[in-house]
């Protein structure tokens, strides 16, 4: 640098600066504005295509169940449900799991474990979901049918969930294979957050006399708990969009029902499965409105977990500004 | 330097500007055949650069009657009202033909199972739900069946094989037909759903008792099990592409040179015919803009009618009965670009 004198007034390099400035600035708001204008298109091609269905069929749409392409008359209520039912399944099995593996990951494991074991379960993020699939009709299905469903009906036969007959393809091995495709991404983000937990939490709570677990329960969890919401709704915003594992797993059947053994259907399934072949604008139109429908929930959960954190979040909890 | 090299690069590609570029796009089911017509055309005719993309049967009637492509490719005939839509302007020509084959999951019977048009269509309604109801024992007898109940596998996902199969349960089953009907993808009232043939094959292989439909192409080379049916004459006939092929000779009945093309095939006359079976078409326009396109598109589709179909069966793919083919040739001749028919230049 130099003496710190004031520059000498250069008017013409000042202006061409500016402009350059001005350039540049115009440019990256371009880039900035560009992907939510993305958005409103997708939306606004998606709300065109869909129109035929809409005025067809209205809200009805929602809550009817027939599916039938050859008379021309489609209900998505099932796909809706499906896409819901499976997805919660999954978070049933995926949140305790992959919070399990990040706390035990920062708080517990060896030093020398914790590189390797992060790795391989960031590592199953890794695996292109049509591998879920094949694996999930060969080997996870046949193991639900011969050591998982016989004894939990054992115990839980009576409640609705468990009622029926199962054939392997059902709910239940759709909400299985989703928890293991989602657990990595919600155990990932898991581990960052307690990670930035600051030791002096930790150091407080022992100090205090909490065991370690305590310790974890009382004062790490609770101070990183928005941004283990975060994880979650990640996981979530993930597990409703999955497409071809769940297709290849849940049985593709247009039906409502209580019980996980029974087959479902899914938003993500249904276009994938019936978008090349749908012969008739109504049908298309049809498949169009399924994707927005499958567009609005997504954005709804979204929105909801931004509200959450934001509520959860209001102390300076670790996570929310990352979020 | 760089200039004149440009120059002289250019013309050497003039010749080749000449090249006539085809685009079709479509079904699925018979993409194999297409590429590999395609590939040994091109050898012998450096003329036409062809390129299909099978994108499925409804994209491919979508894109031919937007007019993106030059021409489509359909399992499923177009209907009435998406022909009115372009005012007539398409021929459906028949290429190959494919079937569907009842698949299932009995490791203990090593008999082929022999399936009444009746049972399969009350299977697929879910009113036969047992391997061992006395309509499929009296059927098959000889065979022990397991006493396990039947587990029903569907596509999930849109598809030409689906409209063979549910054509061929509405025509020898008056309660389907009113119930189900026919198309590429239809309001199962059963059963479970596996998204392509290999999706339902994976299905079966691992649902004990279950029952599913493939093609028989997919089933030949995966060698699974696959029932035979009773055709329109009483025999049990298991499928293969002579029985195929068999069955588009007796339904010749039902065309003619100057008649449309778009016939079912299923359940036809003839004691060798298997029921299950199906034409897959390239849709053609009537009248095109520009001859040259016409010709050399009219030009290829003659070369697979009649050399291409040697190549039909290694594939698996069942060859068009012999006869069709100066009924084809008559179709092809009506083609026209600017008010003439371009086969004068196309055969040349």
């Amino acid at each position: 640098m130099d003496d710190g004198s004031p520059v000498a007034p250069d008017r013409p390099a000042l202006v061409g600066r500016n402009a350059v400035d001005r350039l540049y600035r115009a440019a990256l708001t371009g880039l900035a504005l560009s992907l939510p204008l993305l958005l409103v298109a997708l939306l606004a091609e998606l709300v065109a295509s869909a129109w035929p269905a809409i005025t067809r069929f209205g809200v009805r749409f929602l809550w009817t169940s027939v599916w039938d392409p050859v008379a021309g008359v489609f209900g998505a209520a099932p796909m809706i449900f499906g896409t819901l039912a499976s997805s919660l399944l999954a978070l049933l099995f995926a949140v305790p799991l992959a919070l399990g593996v990040a706390i035990y990951l920062t708080e517990f494991s060896p030093k020398w474990l914790r590189q390797p074991v992060a790795f391989l379960v960031e590592l199953l993020a890794a695996i292109p979901s049509v591998v879920y699939g094949l694996w999930g009709i060969f080997v996870l299905i046949p193991f639900l049918r011969g050591y998982v469903v016989p004894p939990l009906r054992g115990v839980l036969g009576w409640t609705p969930f468990l009622q029926g007959v199962f054939y392997g393809n059902s709910l239940l091995a759709g909400g299985v294979i989703l928890a293991i495709m989602i657990v990595p991404y919600i155990a990932a983000v898991s581990r960052e957050v307690l990670l930035a937990v600051p030791s002096s939490q930790r150091e407080a709570a022992l100090g205090m006399g909490a065991t370690r677990w305590e310790a974890v329960w009382t004062a790490v969890v609770p101070y990183g708990r928005a941004g283990l919401i975060g994880a979650v709704i990640l996981g979530l915003g993930r597990a409703l969009g999955e497409t071809m594992a769940v297709t290849m797993l849940i049985g593709n059947r247009h039906d409502i029902g209580l019980s996980v053994l029974q087959p479902a259907y899914t938003m993500a399934a249904a276009v994938a499965n019936e978008f090349s072949e749908a012969t008739t604008n109504l049908y298309l139109s049809a498949l169009f409105e399924v994707g927005l429908i499958l567009f609005v929930v997504t954005v709804v959960v979204n929105a909801l977990a931004r509200l959450m954190i934001w509520r959860v979040a209001r102390g300076t909890a670790v996570g929310s500004r990352a979020l | 330097m760089t200039k004149f090299s440009l120059l002289a690069l250019a013309a050497l590609a003039a010749p080749a500007a000449a090249q006539v570029k085809l685009n079709g796009a479509g079904a699925t089911f018979p993409n194999i055949i297409y590429q590999d017509w395609m590939l040994t055309y091109n050898q012998s005719h450096s003329d036409a650069q062809l390129n299909y993309q099978s994108i499925g049967s409804g994209g491919g009637i979508r894109q031919f009657s937007d007019g993106t492509v030059d021409f489509g490719a359909t399992d499923a005939p177009m209907k009435d009202s998406a022909i009115a839509a372009i005012n007539g302007n398409v021929l459906h020509i028949p290429t190959v033909l494919g079937g569907d084959v009842p698949t299932y999951n009995l490791p203990d019977v090593k008999a082929t199972l022999k399936f009444t048009p009746d049972v399969l269509a009350d299977i697929f309604l879910g009113k036969l739900t047992k391997w061992t109801d006395a309509r499929i024992t009296s059927a098959n007898p000889g065979v022990k069946l397991p006493d396990a109940d039947i587990v029903v596998v569907h596509r999930s996902d849109g598809s030409g094989t689906t409209f063979i199969w549910t054509d061929y349960l509405s025509k020898v089953s008056p309660e389907w037909e009113q119930k189900v009907g026919r198309g590429p993808s239809v309001n199962w009232p059963v059963g479970l759903g596996g998204k392509g043939n290999e999706g339902v094959t994976a299905t079966v292989k691992q649902t004990p008792g279950a029952i599913g439909y493939v093609e028989l192409g997919y089933a030949m080379a995966n060698q699974l099990p696959a029932g035979s049916v009773r055709n329109k004459a009483g025999k049990f006939i298991a499928a293969s592409l002579e029985s195929i092929t068999a069955a588009a000779a007796g339904a010749m009945k039902d065309m003619g040179p100057t008649t449309d093309f778009r016939v079912s095939i299923t359940n036809p006359d003839g004691d060798a015919a298997y029921p299950v079976a199906s034409f897959t078409w390239f849709l053609l326009h009537r009248q095109y803009d520009d001859a040259a396109k016409a010709a050399a598109l009219v030009k290829f589709v003659w070369w697979a009618e009649t050399q291409g179909q040697a190549r039909a069966a290694p594939l698996g793919y069942a060859p068009l009965p012999k006869q069709l083919g100066p009924w084809i040739e008559v179709r092809l001749k009506s083609i026209t670009a600017g008010g003439k028919s371009v086969w004068t230049t196309a055969a040349r």
